[in-house]
């Protein structure tokens, strides 16, 4: 056989969250330290193939990215009867802490993008004890709205057209065109309302001001690293955010934007190899298998 | 060397007198707008154009004021926010319609929904200028 088959295994996982079953689509690549990716609202899991697939890093870590309910392969819940999805800060966290349960993680590393960075940090504000280590991408406690999310889930616009033009200009000029084509059609297949949904908790519910000041970063290391180019979450935004936490570790990532795992996997990787770097020379781990 | 500071309001204006042409060389984007007719007014904040878009092509393009021309929607910047959007590699925070609104550097008013339900096109479209602008100013 000669043909190139990437070593990323798909498999679904069983989650009850908030009293019901929700059939979750996850891929995952690698043994070692657990480490889980959030993909940013209104996209899904792929966003993360290029880091699930990383050979180097797949050696002492066990990377996991799953699609959230309504995203990707993850259908809504059986229940749904067709009300507006909207995400909350505590169903969020519930459905992280629910599939890392759900695969008997042992003290996962979470890794979060955008919406993904806003919930890592009321992990580490709500549950800092459960994970090893924390990563939020492109994150902040609170950011100014740049757009009314009414117009991503209305009949007279085309919702894949108008959510993928809305987030274009949120990726560096820099990044290699055919990244850039591929991190926005994951935005043209979301399904009508989900990114929307989504905003609700970056938006409404999950304003974090004022709360994180009481993260314990010796309890649980919280690393930070935004994109230059993004404006949505601006490097002020985030340094802002880790000024207000004592032993916060901040970066801002030259030449990237919202969405550096995907818009340009190859320059996100000299960012994130020292922090998983850092993670690795901290802890004395066992490699563990796939407790599924 | 010209800077992006020191270019003045004529070689903006003169750069979007060019759109119209510079838009019947890219087909792709035609078709991106084939569904859209509208009339807008597009340009610096003082100096805008009147633009009218017929099946995404500019039929025409005329400085403002003209009296009692209509128009859906506006999406005008200061001048340095066109040079420093028309940069071959944009600086951060200068690199997008909307990020320049967010700065506070460009005004997006009126009936918004042909730009919106067209948000790409009209990024690409007040786009075309970067070619020439960056040669310009190299």
């Amino acid at each position: 056989m000669t043909a190139k088959i990437e070593p990323i295994v798909g498999r679904y996982v069983h989650v009850e969250i908030e009293g019901e079953s929700n059939r979750i689509y996850f891929e995952e690549n690698g043994a070692g330290i657990p480490l889980v990716c959030l993909h940013t609202a209104g996209s899904d899991g792929r966003q993360w193939r290029h880091f699930l697939a990383d050979e180097e890093f797949a050696k002492d870590f066990r990377i996991i990215s799953f699609d959230m309910p309504w995203h990707g392969k993850s259908n809504p819940p059986a229940s749904w009867n067709g009300e507006e999805y909207r995400l909350t800060t505590t169903l969020y966290t519930q459905t992280i802490r629910a599939f890392c349960k759900a695969l008997s993680l042992e003290k996962p590393v979470v890794m979060g993008c955008s919406i993904g960075g806003r919930i890592v940090l009321n992990l580490a504000i709500e549950h800092a004890r459960e994970f090893r280590a924390l990563i939020g991408l492109e994150a902040a406690d609170f950011q100014a709205p740049w757009y009314d999310t009414d117009w991503l889930n209305r009949p007279d616009v085309h919702g894949g057209e108008v959510c993928a033009a809305l987030v274009s200009g949120l990726i560096a000029p820099q990044s290699p065109q055919s990244a850039r084509s591929e991190t926005l059609w994951c935005y043209k297949q979301g399904g009508p309302g989900v990114f929307k949904g989504d905003l609700y908790f970056y938006r409404v519910d999950g304003d974090l001001r004022g709360r994180i000041e009481g993260i314990d970063t010796t309890a649980c290391p919280l690393y930070l690293l935004t994109g230059e180019y993004d404006f949505s979450c601006t490097p002020d935004d985030t340094r802002r955010t880790a000024a207000a936490i004592k032993g916060a570790s901040v970066t801002i990532m030259e030449q990237l934007g919202h969405f550096p795992m995907s818009e340009n996997p190859e320059r996100f990787r000299r960012y994130i190899a020292p922090v998983l770097r850092e993670i690795l020379g901290q802890t004395s781990f066992d490699k563990q298998g796939v407790h599924v | 060397m010209t800077s992006p500071s020191n270019v003045s309001d004529a070689a903006v204006a003169g750069a979007f007198a060019e759109i119209p042409a510079l838009l019947d060389r890219a087909p792709e984007l035609i078709v991106r707008g084939r569904a859209l007719d509208c009339e807008c007014l597009l340009g610096p904040m003082s100096k805008p154009f009147h633009v009218s878009i017929r099946q995404g092509r500019i039929i025409d393009l005329t400085p403002a004021p003209v009296l009692m021309r209509s128009w859906r929607f506006s999406y005008r910047a200061s001048p340095l926010a066109w040079v420093e959007y028309w940069q071959a590699l944009p600086r951060p925070g200068w690199h997008d319609l909307l990020a320049l609104t967010k700065r506070g550097e460009a005004v997006l008013e009126g009936d918004l929904h042909p730009f919106m339900s067209h948000l790409q096109y009209f990024k690409d479209l007040l786009a075309l200028p970067r070619q020439r602008v960056s040669a310009v100013l190299s």
